[in-house]
Parts: structure tokens; sequence; C-alpha cells
């Protein structure tokens, strides 16, 4: 037990020796245990689910001022196993005039979207994703996601699913440009796309360094997955629910479990990039420890995220496209060029100095962003829905002719 | 022995998805078809240890070009419904065509010195980091790689022109004009 608190390989050692002892060839084996690998990173996180759909009914009903599920089990802990059973039996209806194989394909995409993020997350010290180009990997796996939503939205044969994944199509591409040029920054920062190489170059989280990368990165984040206030992609209010409209039954479930993994594989993701991943006091000795300190890190951005769309309304989508181009893009290469010349002059000072210039760096950027902004917005024309009309008052005679109301 | 099976089963899907991407009358599953083999693609360079390659090959082929094609779609009005035949008229030329250059690439494997069906020990680990170098170095592909990205900024600026339609935008926020006239 003590030797698999410091190492976890062993566990996979004693695996290969058990599997070999049972005369599989050593090629299989390899196999065999890829196989186990990606049950056991796939199986946890749809587990995991199960949990967060419970804690974020009571967490958002907890804002509302309700007390969320509190009948079945204990503070209705078991309520998601009632949902889940629910949705199982549930008949499966398809709509007529779907595409019969992109709306099979749609819900099972959308939650391998997710899972393929997982293999890059580095989980502790030697434990999970050792992909060198790990960031890109992160990037190319997010596509899937677009795809299932866009295939989902247009094989439903339903014009408000259709429009939602347009929706979708414009909002996932326009805030893929500003999380590709913030994440270059931690990439910059740790001189790696290796994100375990990111993880331990972080003695200082990189929030000190660049607290406002960190920001647009959540921001940028809760747009991709989908998130209010940017839903627009199943925005009840306008089209129904977007691209998921005629999926009903388990399939809407993977929609939703897909979408309650994602919001949790952000978290992860921030706490990696920006939040010094697995490390904590001990993480190095026992690297399982430094699962939880991520799982723990991970799940207050999580935290964040699901009081972001417990307050906040959702917003237009010209603003929401708008916001993408015209503020976090610019603003996401300013802070990028900013980094890389800074980096450069400061890296050999130490890490706390080095940190305090990034840090100084950022708070000049924010004051003249916050000045840029209030100047342009003096310059907007005031948002008038109509001319002013005088209130009610007896008129004196009707006018024959003339421009008035 | 596993990573042929791999390649077999992958290769065999490829082909699949590639006859899906040209005989589908349907543009999105023809679009999806080809998805499916540019994805094979990738798989393919992973199976020769070229991650960076197989990762690039997703972002700019599937991430990039096939959304291009979903928005061409999508903006175009009833291209998605399937009409018209699904083969050009000039089809056996195109077959005789494809057909001869198959067998020329076959032929020319065949008696490609390199290809004694045994693949060269994977390439410098240190790859990624000296492509990227190249691309940057002096004495290297800079030149090249700076005109791409002009070119490209070009396009873009040409595109907001033409998308505008030639017309000048004053003020911070053009969208006001379109609402008035609405």
């Amino acid at each position: 037990m003590g030797a698999f608190l410091r190492d976890p390989s062993v566990l996979v050692e004693a695996l290969r020796t058990l599997f070999l002892g049972w005369g599989l060839s050593p090629g299989l084996t390899t196999l065999l245990l890829y196989v186990l690998g990606g049950l056991v990173l796939a199986t946890g996180p749809m587990l995991w689910v199960i949990f967060l759909i419970w804690f974020e009914r009571k967490a958002v009903a907890r804002f509302q001022d309700r007390l969320g599920p509190n009948r079945v089990g204990k503070f209705g802990l078991l309520q998601p196993f009632a949902d889940v059973l629910k949705l199982l039996t549930k008949e499966d209806i398809i709509p007529a005039g779907v595409d019969p194989i992109l709306y099979w394909a749609a819900p099972i995409l959308s939650v391998a979207g997710v899972l393929l993020l997982w293999p890059a997350v580095p989980l502790g010290l030697g434990i999970g994703g050792n992909i060198n180009v790990g960031v890109l990997y992160l990037i190319a796996a997010g596509t899937v996601g677009t795809f299932a939503i866009f295939l989902a939205g247009w094989s439903s044969n339903n014009k408000y699913a259709l429009l939602g994944a347009m929706r979708t199509v414009a909002q996932l591409v326009s805030y893929e440009v500003p999380m590709v040029l913030i994440l270059l920054i931690p990439v910059l920062l740790a001189r790696s796309m290796n994100m375990q190489d990111i993880v331990r170059a972080q003695d200082v989280w990189f929030i000190v360094y660049v607290p406002l990368a960190a920001l647009i990165f959540l921001i940028v984040s809760i747009a991709e997955i989908g998130r209010t206030p940017f839903d627009l992609l199943e925005a009840e209010s306008e089209i129904i629910a977007g691209f998921h409209t005629e999926y009903s039954g388990m399939k809407f479930a993977m929609f939703f479990a897909g979408e309650f993994l994602h919001a949790f594989t952000i978290g992860i993701l921030t706490a990696v990039f920006f939040l010094g991943g697995w490390r904590g006091p001990g993480a190095e000795t026992y690297p399982v420890l430094g699962i939880l300190y991520l799982w723990l890190k991970g799940f207050l951005v999580y935290f964040v995220v699901v009081w972001m769309r417990a307050t906040h309304p959702r917003i237009r989508i010209d603003h929401l496209l708008n916001f993408s181009w015209k503020f976090l893009t610019p603003l996401a290469l300013v802070l990028l060029v900013v980094a890389a010349l800074l980096d450069k002059v400061v890296v050999d000072l130490g890490t706390w100095p080095r940190a305090l210039a990034h840090l100084v760096s950022h708070g000049v950027v924010l004051a003249v962003t916050l000045q840029i902004v209030r100047a342009w917005a003096r310059r907007l024309p005031r948002p008038v829905v109509s001319e002013p009309r005088p209130v009610a008052r007896p008129q004196p005679q009707p006018q024959p002719t003339g421009t008035g109301d | 022995m596993v990573a042929y099976w791999i390649f077999a089963l992958v290769s065999l899907l490829m082909v699949l998805a590639a006859l899906v991407a040209v005989t589908n009358r349907n543009l999105v599953r023809a679009t999806m078809g080809l998805v499916l083999v540019l994805f094979g693609n990738a798989v393919l360079f992973v199976l020769l240890e070229a991650y960076f390659l197989a990762v690039a090959q997703v972002i700019i082929y599937i991430g990039a070009i096939a959304i291009l094609i979903v928005f061409a779609i999508m903006l175009t009005r009833h291209v998605g419904d399937a009409w018209g035949p699904a083969f050009h008229r000039a089809w056996a030329w195109a077959v005789v065509v494809a057909g001869g250059l198959a067998v020329g690439l076959l032929f020319w494997i065949a008696h490609w010195p390199a290809a004694d069906g045994k693949a060269k020990s994977p390439v410098d680990p240190q790859y990624t980091k000296l492509l990227g170098k190249a691309l940057v170095a002096p004495d290297g592909y800079v030149i090249p790689f700076e005109v791409a990205s002009a070119l490209l900024l070009a396009a873009l600026i040409g595109a907001i022109y033409v998308a505008w339609g030639g017309r000048r935008v004053k003020g911070p926020y053009p969208q006001r004009s379109e609402e008035k006239e609405a």
C-alpha cells in the first residue's frame, strides 16, 4: 500500500505481471493495459457526473433561495440515481425525418468530445497525461464537441435545432481564438506544451503571474461549454432547447452528462494551467495525494462556474460575438505580446521577482483597458427604443395634418 | 502486431469514409465522411509516432477546414438537402484519371528503395522543437512563414471589405445603422 502511494505505477506493473502470467503475449498485454486505463479514465469522470448533477442542483437551489432535491436519500443524494433510472427506462422517441446515422452519432460524440480531453490532464506526479503536445491536443479534442452539437442540430430535422446549431458553430469558433491565444501564455511561462511540465513549472501558481489570463481563460471556457451566460445554443426562451430539442430519454441524458462533465473538466483545466494542478503539500512524495489536490482545485473553479450560472442572465448573440472579437481577442493578443516580451527580460530574476513583474504588467494592461473601454462607452449612442413621448394630457384639438403621433 | 491491426482497421474505415465523402448526395453527410477520413489520417500519424503532425492534422483539417465547409453549407440555402445527381457526367474520365494515378502511385511505391516493409526507427524525439525552430530561424523558413502570415492578413482584410460591400462604416458601432433599417 505504501509503495502504491509513493509510486502508483506499481499497480500497472503488477497487472502486467499478472497478464503475462496468464500466457498473453507482451504486445497484447500492453494493448489490454491501455484499454483498461482508457476504461478507468472514461468511467471515473462519468460516475463523478452523477455527484456533480446533485451538487449543481443543490447549489443553484441555494442561490435561488430554494432547498433543491431533498426527498430521495439523505440531502437528496440519491436523486440523480432516480433520474438516471427514469431516463434509462424512458421511451426512445425518434422524430420523423431525422438523419438516421448522424442523429445517433451526435450524443455519443458529445460525451466523447469531453472524455477525449482527459487523457491530456496530468493527475499527479507521473500519473495521467504526459503528451508532449498536450495543449495542442486539448484544442484538437475540442473540435469534436463542436461537431457533435452541429450534427445534433442539423440531423434533428427541426428549425430551432438548426438555429441552435448555427449559433453553436459561430460561438464556439469565435471563442476558440482567444482561448488559443490565452493558452499560449502558460505555455510561454513554462516553456513547454506538455501539461505535466506546465504543472511542474508552477512553483508559484500562474494565477499570481497572469491573473487576467486566468480570468479570460475561465470566461472563454464557459463560452466553449455553452453555459449561462453563454447558453445561446439552447436558449429556452427563444429556440426551445436549441440543438437538443428533438432528443429525449438516454440520448438527451448524454448531452446533459456531457455538459456537466465539461463544466467540471474546464475547472480541472483551469486548475492545471493557473492553479498549480496537482501541486500541494506532500504531493511530490505521494502522487496519489496530487489527484485529491487537483480535484479540490478543479471543484473550486467548478463552483465558480455554477455560481455564474445561478446569478447571470443570458447575453444577446451580437453582444456575445462582439465580446469575443472586439474585446477578448485583442486583449488576449496584447497580454500574449506583453508576456512574451517581458518574460524574455525577467526570466533570470528568480521566481518571485518574475511573478511580480508579470503581475505589475497585468495591472498596467488592466488600467489601460479600463480607460479604453470607458472612452469607447462614452462615444456610444445612448440606446433609445423610441422618441420620448409626452405624458398623456388633454389635446386642445386634433391636428388634421402634420407629423405628430 | 497490434499496430498492424489498428492500421488495417483504420485504413479500411478511411476507404469507406472516403467513398461516403465522394458518393453521398447529401453534402453534410459527405462532409462527415471527409472528417472521418481526416481523423483516420491523424490516427495514422499517431501510429508513426508523429504526435505533433497528428494533432496539427486535427486542428487544421477538422477544426478549421471542415468547420469552414460546415459554415459554407449553412450559409447557402438548400445545399444541405440532397438533390441532383451524385456523379458528374464526365465520371468515366474521372475514373480513368484516378485509376491511372492509383496504379502509378502503387508502382512507384513498390519500387521505392525505402519500402522494404520495415519502418525506420522513429524520427528524433525532439522533432517538434526542431520544426518550430526551423520555422522561425533566419536561415530556416522564417521568410515563407511570415509571407504566409501577411498573405492571410491580406485575405482577411479583403474578406471584410467584400463582406461590407465596399461601403464606409463610421462610428464605433456599425450595427446601429442596420438596426434602424430593420
